[in-house]
């Protein structure tokens, strides 16, 4: 125990004689917590849209009035020819043309019906979407307002059936996406942090031939590895308890579960990925080594998480796959607490997955490190 | 060596296949609280759309906050009791659709799913009479008419590991040479600095290279990603991109002193916000104003903008010249400061 108190002294020390590894350290996760969660929104606003208007009549000025007046759309100068605003799309300059033909006015007054052509940038499919979702709901409102109309006028008065919709959204009444995100890129931050870290730390006394005048003395594998991880087991926790208090104070991230909770599974799930650390660690012979594996798997694991992009719609290979991601379940497991409040009893199970993993994973990465030497 | 292409080729057909942020599948569950013909009607509707997995019928209210802290179920629908009967004498009728917001982008989409759905179903009971005044909407999908968001995840994906791995590489293999001290017997010799870098970096950039052509032929052949245009544009700006990544490299590689610092300004520093910033995977219009502004700081960002032109929407230089000056723009400013720093180490 004695001999492993030094290890974690020494550690230690290292770490607080690099003063601007010790900032860096710090700084960037803050630094990055602070600003990206801002831009992380999957909100869909200030879209870019113009208008050819071939007619130049009251509806077709009507029409234009309505997106106008809309908070989600931009309304850009009007082109008069097609070909003009398609230019402007490539230019990236708009992103949706609403095409209003000649005789837009003619027809809906004679003929009761006209159509308008929307033509909207579809590079990413899923604003896409949402885009061409709003452009009918406010169609929708419009044949709305001109139907009213026209029934003034005509002695047809019988009122239609309506089906309402009324959403009503839990545990975050504004969709607010800072409390979706917040919580979710202090995982990510103490994740990387925690596994660059604890990956390069080994092969890094490998690297500089310090592993072996170690291997001579008389402590043993298991109290040097305790004795090296423990230090960023403490790093990754305070790291949580900066992160968690910028939630709470900046971004007001409601906290309804018991926060003791979020402590004993960030404890065990640091273990796993400082475990995971440590096995990329003893398979690589260089530092650069190391990283560029930590790398690929953190950018799986993000990417991967249900964080950014919904776990459902992956096709179930790749469902199946993330079952392997421990990012998803501590992603899950701390918005299932702070969000919903959710107890022991419902986070049980990622828990149990959690635990299992690390004690899988250390034990591959004890029993590797034994082999080596 | 293995791994420096075998990672990123693994990298890009995982995610290809594997994510899209259009959202279906959701799991809801049902309360029915009037259990009618018309809500049958509905319910059937909604078991049919792609987007709604229907995974049970809930008995009473107060389930379903234990259901959404399990966390599997995102949604209820309820149904208010009398549905048919109000729809009828009312004209009114109204279901209430309850999400769960902690993921407000699948809480909204879900909402906006659930009318587009009811709408449809009302349309249809319309049809009978439908002499009402009514502009219509023909929409057309530019550049993607079949909405895979494959298209916007290849450009993405494709410029995250080329900034990373080239300014991760080349930062951690010249502080590696610092570190073990083999960058003064490199100085001392008669080899002027600007070629002992050029030298290190080069390795780099040919295997940037030869990535960037890996992931565009994946993409090309197994993703049917288009290359609308000129195939020589794309190479002179991918390259670009590549020496911008590798200058930034640099640049990192000549302000820290051990290759940990070099990893934490290069992974650490750089990683989110490329991943977030670059309208990688957030609309950059969407963002709140000075985050659009921090986001022209971002490389990444101008590279997306470029690759989707050139590829999807097939325009030439004349359309993208100024996101290319931008990255000649930073390219030049981090060489200029890697030089100048990189002199203040050597007197």
């Amino acid at each position: 125990m004695k001999t492993i108190l030094f290890i974690i002294q020494k550690e230690f020390k290292q770490i607080f004689r690099d003063k601007s590894m010790l900032q860096l350290i710090f700084i960037l996760p803050i630094l990055q917590l602070l600003i990206l969660s801002n831009a992380a929104t999957f909100d869909v606003k200030n879209i870019a849209i113009t208008f050819v208007d071939n007619d130049q009549s009251r509806d077709s000025r009507d029409l234009i009035n309505a997106f106008k007046s809309s908070t989600y759309f931009k309304v850009t100068e009007p082109h008069f020819s097609e070909k003009e605003a398609v230019e402007e799309m490539q230019k990236g300059k708009t992103d949706i043309i609403v095409n209003i033909p000649v005789h837009f006015n003619r027809n809906l007054q004679k003929e009761q019906k006209t159509s308008i052509s929307v033509s909207i940038n579809a590079i990413d499919a899923a604003t896409a979407g949402v885009e061409s979702v709003y452009v009918t709901q406010i169609l929708n409102t419009y044949n709305q307002n001109i139907q009213m109309q026209s029934k003034y006028f005509s002695e047809n008065k019988e009122v239609a059936q309506n089906i309402m919709v009324i959403p009503s959204f839990w545990y975050n009444k504004t969709l607010n996406y800072k409390t979706f995100m917040v919580p979710g890129i202090l995982v990510l931050l103490v994740t990387m942090l925690t596994l660059f870290l604890s990956s390069m730390n080994i092969v890094r006394d490998k690297e500089l031939g310090t592993l072996e005048q170690i291997n001579v003395t008389p402590i043993k594998k298991y109290q040097f590895i305790i004795g090296k991880l423990f230090p960023f087991w403490v790093l990754g926790l305070v790291i949580l308890t900066v992160g968690l208090v910028i939630s709470k104070v900046v971004f007001d991230v409601p906290m309804l579960g018991n926060i003791l909770l979020v402590y004993g599974f960030t404890s065990v799930y640091l273990l796993l990925i400082l475990g995971f650390g440590l096995y990329i660690s003893n398979h690589t012979e260089t530092q650069q080594q190391a990283m560029f594996i930590a790398w690929f798997f953190i950018v799986i694991f993000i990417l991967m998480s249900g964080l950014f992009t919904p776990i459902e719609s992956m096709p179930q290979w790749a469902q199946k796959l993330t079952l392997l991601n421990p990012i998803r379940y501590f992603v899950e497991f701390i918005r299932m607490v702070l969000l919903k409040g959710s107890g022991f009893s419902e986070i049980l199970n990622n828990l149990l997955i959690v635990l299992g993993f690390a004690v899988f994973v250390n034990g591959m990465a004890v029993w590797s490190y034994k082999k080596l030497n | 060596m293995f791994i420096l292409f075998g990672m990123p080729i693994a990298q890009i057909l995982l995610f290809g296949f594997a994510i899209t942020n259009e959202i279906n599948n959701v799991d809801i569950a049902i309360l029915d609280q009037s259990n009618d013909v018309e809500t049958q009607k509905i319910i059937y509707k909604i078991k049919a759309s792609p987007y709604f997995n229907v995974e049970n019928q809930i008995d009473k209210e107060s389930d379903i906050e234990s259901e959404f802290k399990k966390g599997k179920i995102k949604a209820v629908l309820i149904f208010e009791p009398n549905f048919s009967k109000n729809l009828e004498t009312k004209k009114v009728a109204i279901i209430q659709a309850i999400t769960d917001a902690t993921e407000p982008n699948v809480a909204n989409t879900i909402a906006n799913y659930t009318s587009a759905i009811i709408q449809n179903y009302q349309a249809q009971k319309k049809q009978s009479n439908s002499n009402q005044v009514k502009v219509e909407v023909q929409t057309r999908m530019f550049y993607n008419p079949e909405l895979k968001s494959v298209f916007n995840f290849v450009p993405g994906v494709m410029t995250v590991i080329l900034m990373l791995v080239s300014a991760m590489m080349t930062s951690i293999s010249i502080t590696r040479e610092k570190e073990l001290g083999t960058m003064e017997i490199l100085l001392v010799s008669p080899l002027k600095p600007f070629q002992v870098i050029i030298g290190k970096v080069f390795p780099y950039i040919f295997l940037s290279i030869i990535n960037a052509i890996v992931i565009l032929t994946l993409g090309y052949f197994v993703f049917k990603m288009p290359i609308n245009g000129s195939i020589f544009l794309l190479a002179f700006e991918s390259i670009l991109f590549i020496i911008s990544a590798l200058s930034l490299g640099i640049l990192i590689s000549t302000v820290s002193n051990s290759q940990q610092t070099a990893m934490m300004l290069s992974l650490m520093g750089l990683m989110l916000p490329v991943i977030i910033l670059s309208g990688f995977i957030f609309p950059i219009n969407s963002m709140p104003l000075p985050m659009q502004v921090i986001s022209n700081i971002i490389p990444a960002k101008w590279f997306i903008i470029i690759v989707k032109a050139i590829m999807l929407k097939g325009v030439g230089i004349q359309y993208i010249w100024k996101e290319t000056l931008v990255l000649i723009g930073m390219t030049t400013i981090f060489i200029a400061v890697s030089i100048k720093k990189y002199k203040i180490r050597l007197e």
